[in-house]
């Protein structure tokens, strides 16, 4: 079989469960904001994002990947990498089951090569539906191999990311992907990598305090919690109620902790621009 | 030693709290000579809650780093439990650099209930600073030893433990979060932290077993003589080693704990198109 192949099966693979998604879920959706009810179709061509109340819905990968890269460019790369539930975590193996029935994939990131405006450039997108999009060995494995993969291959590196953190199920070995991904990031940038960091709403725990705040340039969704401690853990611990928008993207950027907030309508053409910046 | 009773992991995890227990600077008074406290991050103020510095081990300066916690009440509150906010990890990353600029060893003793969650550690960029410390203490190109004396917790105790050998106590805990948080996660219960423990696998024997850690030191009477042999031939043994090699050595070290420890071809083995 030809890489090709292997490509064609892959998209194959893609667009079967897409339709199958598609036929499972309602044909509306509603804002867990305004509460707003919406057909999927008028929601996706909005990217996501509510037309009454302007909430950014969480976005299932593969809508992300449509909406950044140009049509059909995408290759996904380590699709079908499982746990192998280290810890024997009691029924753990069975949420997995499950959760790749309900969603096409395999762990909480998707991860692959992709063209933006004719750029190349290596992609991934957490996925916090996957049990919080929390950063197991596989979502930490993945990250590795996407990123040295971009080392390789003089790629930039773009990575989206939308976590509550850590991996309970996987225990310590969850902390061990906090530092393989910012070894490899780090590594990746010292050779001269491009690593933009996207952060999306949530991204807290394991994941911010490792690969995602260590991007060349930390971009962030309007309004996205983006945290190390979660404003439940902190109100418990100092026992008062938190400032309005503490710990949301403004307050991020205004306590200089991101380079800019990029509204979700003008996401690809600002990775555009970066990316055209950047080229060698 | 055939009677000594087997802890649990929850009566470690007790153990590994006791303000009885050795702390950091009966660690340096013990295994190294003239120990010279170095403090504060340059850009906004002193964390006590990480001590660092440099001291004489063998007659070798090294550069000394860990976690401090209080003995009562008082100085709890002085060191804020353990619990370093981004001040602190950056003090350790100013050291780490100074320690590679000079060729000096980094040896850390971690003991934290994990990072500070608070307003203010989460405004002065507690995720960023916790990222960069893993990520400098990963690439250093001098010689790092790193020993879990008490709880190992979360984020907080990874920023001072990517070392190229990394120890542990034997009845202490390294492990992803609290047991009381994991079980109030899991089971919305902190009371359920025991039966947390059991399924955690945060002790000694446990993170050895599937290779996170490097070896374990005996308590008791031993400790200290079973350390200072450890670190002189830990150190002995890496400072063979150029600065690059030890750096590409702990990528591949950390690289490799990927859950697959007993099936290492379970993933090389299937169809994926990168390389
Ligand atoms: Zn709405």
């Amino acid at each position: 079989m030809t890489i090709d192949d292997i490509f064609k099966q892959r998209k194959k693979r893609w667009n079967s469960l897409i339709r199958i998604r598609r036929n499972e879920t309602v044909e509306e959706c509603e804002c867990p904001k305004c509460k707003q009810r919406e057909t999927v179709d008028k929601v996706r061509a909005n990217k996501w994002v509510c037309r009454n109340c302007g909430y950014y819905l969480s976005m299932a990968p593969m809508e992300r990947i449509q909406m950044v890269c140009d049509e059909g460019s995408f290759r996904e790369m380590n699709g079908d990498f499982t746990s192998e539930d280290p810890l024997h975590f009691p029924d753990y193996g069975k949420k997995l089951t499950a959760l790749h029935n309900a969603t096409g994939q395999t762990d909480a990131f998707v991860s692959g090569v992709c063209r933006i405006a004719g750029i190349k450039v290596a992609l991934g997108v957490l996925d916090s539906r996957f049990l919080m999009g929390s950063m197991g060995t596989v979502v930490g494995e993945k990250i590795l191999r996407l990123t040295e993969y971009a080392g390789r291959k003089k790629l930039p590196l773009i990575i989206f990311s939308a976590s509550g953190g850590a991996r309970m199920q996987e225990g310590l070995f969850s902390l061990m992907q906090m530092a393989k991904t910012a070894a490899a990031v780090d590594r990746f940038k010292q050779n001269g990598g491009l690593f933009l960091s996207f952060l999306t709403n949530p991204t807290t725990g394991g994941v911010s305090a490792s690969f995602a705040s260590l991007g060349d340039i930390i971009l962030a969704e309007p309004d996205a919690l983006i945290c190390f401690a979660g404003p439940r853990v902190i109100q418990q611990t100092i026992g008062q109620t938190l400032p309005e928008g503490f710990q949301h993207a403004e307050f991020l950027l205004e306590h200089g902790m991101l380079d800019a907030i990029v509204e979700r309508e003008k996401c690809r053409e600002t990775l555009y621009k970066l990316l055209a910046w950047h080229q060698k | 030693m055939g009677t000594k009773k087997q802890l649990t992991p929850y009566e470690k995890v007790l153990t590994a709290r006791d303000v009885k227990r050795p702390g950091i600077m009966e660690y340096i008074d013990m295994l190294f000579d003239d120990f010279m406290e170095l403090h504060g991050d340059r850009l906004y103020r002193d964390d006590t809650s990480i001590v660092g510095g440099i001291a004489l081990f063998h007659g070798m300066p090294v550069t000394v780093i860990g976690n401090r916690k209080g003995k009562n009440t008082e100085e709890n509150i002085q060191y804020n439990f353990g619990m370093t906010s981004p001040e602190g990890f950056r003090k350790a990353v100013r050291l780490m650099n100074q320690a590679e600029k000079f060729g000096r060893p980094v040896i850390t003793f971690v003991d934290t209930p994990g990072a500070y969650p608070g307003l203010e550690a989460e405004s002065n960029g507690q995720s960023n600073a916790i990222a960069e410390s893993i990520a400098r203490m990963s690439c250093l190109k001098v010689p790092t030893v790193a020993v879990i004396t008490g709880e190992g917790s979360s984020g907080g105790a990874l920023a001072l433990a990517v070392a190229d050998s990394v120890w542990m106590l034997e009845n202490e805990v390294y492990s992803i979060l609290s047991p009381e948080g994991f079980a109030s996660i899991l089971w919305k219960d902190a009371k359920r932290a025991p039966e947390a423990c059991e399924i955690m696998k945060i002790t000694a024997e446990e993170l050895k077993e599937f290779g996170l850690i490097d070896g374990i030191i005996p308590e008791g009477k031993k400790l200290f003589p079973a350390l200072d042999k450890m670190f002189l031939a830990e150190l002995t043994r890496l400072g063979k080693f150029s600065g690059s090699a030890l750096a590409a050595n702990r990528y591949q070290k950390f690289r490799r704990m990927d859950g697959l420890y007993k099936n290492t071809s379970a993933w090389d083995g299937k169809a994926r198109i990168s390389n």
